[in-house]
């Protein structure tokens, strides 16, 4: 109770202290949230990509319709299968005459319908990978009713790559952007705790235990980095509505970032508090 | 209450602030200390109160000995030794009263009691009027009080005493000492550094122990108190 009221008096004491804290956490935080934003919406566009990621098994002519779906249930026994769809020839020739108009006149005058009938295997998100898409592929080359497999090896390879590229990237600059930012919420919060050094040494030459001296300033730290992180919060919101209306589209990042961002930031200013406050405690 | 064995301080530049120093006060007892600035009084307070250590020899005070007393538990000792510092040391930003109030804080004394205690301490040393003040709107004599206040309003069994009346006029000097007096009678021992050789001769009854360059050169008790 005493460490609560002595942590809102000490930040009233000084609000242009905490207050400046507070800014240096936002925009440390700040950098990370735009990042954030880049990098969820990145995530967004490859995982739509990937979505239409499917492997089309094109079956013999003649293939019986019994056969056919009974390949669709041996299918949904594969781990890696979601959904599978069955197109049959004249279906597959309505579809090609709506999304070839220019062949409009080519396809009208056929007297055989030469479009194989299919079979569209749906992957799993988590099997979206360019071996599980080629395993599943190998095992349909596999059946006799099968003449040929199709799932875009090429770009399939090429858009895991990217994939990969994009998590390492992520992985490697968030990392660093988090660490700057922690650097500098350190280095803020250690101005700021610098700045009451002298407090800190009378209180212990009166008596106080390490503990008490600290506690405080932990609840301060605490709520200056929420502070920082919900101004950070409302930083990248407003860059976000920018770009979003008026340069193109994007997707706000989900509810959990935020409050991990509100949550690092608690937690880093509770931290550097804590180690700031240590070195000072040190001293008398 | 208060024995010193053959302590020295070393500082790297500086050199030897105290060399060789023995003396003992005990319980109830007042003794003055005195020299000229740079003597090592102040050294010698700080030691006493454990915000230095010796480079050699031994502090002991109220049971607590510096080579056993790690910088964790310092506060029990600090509990139990009251301190008015020659700079005051009291917590910038806050009233006289809640500087008072957090030297009880820090014990845990009772939420109810703490104000009153605090506000009685602060008008024993004659600050009744200021106590909603900020410090830093005080004057140094009336600053000196505060700090004295919360030296005291843990009822320490050993007051140390740096230039308290430094900043007092000649008034509230005497209030001070009558005060220290006071407390003196009811038992608690009292080390006060002065440079006030009028201030020490009106006392003659009172222990003197002089410095001189870091060494103890005079001790009124006799070679039984240097001991």
């Amino acid at each position: 109770m005493y460490a609560i009221r002595e942590a809102l008096s000490g930040m009233q004491r000084a609000p242009f202290l905490t207050l400046l804290s507070s800014a240096m956490v936002a925009l440390a935080l700040f950098v990370v949230g735009l990042f954030s934003v880049v990098t969820y919406n990145l995530h967004q566009a490859l995982t739509r990509i990937e979505e239409r990621v499917e492997i089309v098994a094109y079956l013999r002519d003649g293939t019986p319709l019994e056969d056919a779906f009974a390949l669709e249930d041996r299918l949904m026994g594969l781990e890696e299968v979601r959904a599978t769809r069955f197109i049959s020839k004249e279906d597959a020739l309505a579809a090609a005459r709506a999304d070839l108009p220019e062949f409009h006149e080519i396809f009208s005058g056929l007297e055989v319908n030469p479009l194989p009938a299919s079979i569209e295997v749906e992957i799993h998100p988590e099997f979206r990978n360019s071996e599980s898409v080629a395993r599943v592929a190998g095992v349909l080359s596999v059946y006799p009713e099968v003449e040929d497999v199709a799932y875009g090896q090429e770009w399939v390879d090429r858009l895991f790559l990217l994939r990969r590229i994009g998590a390492i990237a992520t992985a490697v600059l968030g990392g660093a952007f988090a660490v700057v930012a922690a650097l500098i919420i350190g280095t803020a919060i250690r101005i700021a705790i610098f700045a009451r050094r002298e407090e800190i040494h009378i209180m212990r030459l009166v008596g106080a235990t390490n503990g008490f001296i600290r506690r405080p300033f932990l609840i301060e730290g605490l709520l200056t980095g929420f502070l920082g992180g919900a101004m950070a919060v409302a930083l990248t919101w407003g860059a976000f509505q920018g770009v979003h209306r008026m340069v193109f589209a994007l997707d706000w990042i989900p509810t959990e970032w935020v409050l991990l961002g509100l949550g690092s930031g608690g937690l880093f200013g509770l931290v550097a508090s804590g180690l700031a406050v240590r070195r000072h405690l040190r001293e008398v | 209450m208060i024995k010193l064995t053959n302590v020295t301080r070393e500082y790297p530049r500086r050199g030897k602030a105290l060399d060789d120093v023995s003396f003992h006060v005990r319980k109830g007892e007042f003794a003055f200390l005195t020299g000229h600035s740079g003597s090592g009084k102040s050294t010698t307070m700080r030691l006493i109160h454990m915000a230095e250590r010796p480079t050699s020899g031994e502090v002991r005070v109220s049971g607590f000995s510096s080579q056993l007393t790690s910088q964790r538990e310092i506060w029990k000792l600090r509990r139990r030794v009251g301190y008015i510092f020659q700079d005051f040391q009291l917590l910038p930003g806050r009233t006289a009263q809640e500087n008072v109030a957090f030297a009880l804080e820090v014990t845990g004394t009772p939420r109810n009691q703490i104000l009153p205690r605090a506000g009685r301490l602060l008008s024993q040393v004659g600050l009744a009027a200021k106590t909603g003040a900020i410090v830093e709107e005080l004057s140094g004599g009336e600053q000196q009080r505060v700090a004295t206040a919360r030296a005291l309003v843990n009822e320490p069994l050993v007051l140390l005493a740096d230039e308290p009346t430094g900043n007092l006029d000649e008034r509230a000097s005497r209030g001070m000492m009558d005060l220290f007096r006071d407390l003196n009678a009811r038992g608690m021992a009292i080390l006060m550094a002065t440079h006030d050789l009028e201030l020490v001769r009106a006392f003659p009854e009172t222990r003197v122990l002089e410095l001189v360059e870091g060494k103890l050169v005079y001790d009124s008790a006799g070679a039984e108190g240097a001991t």
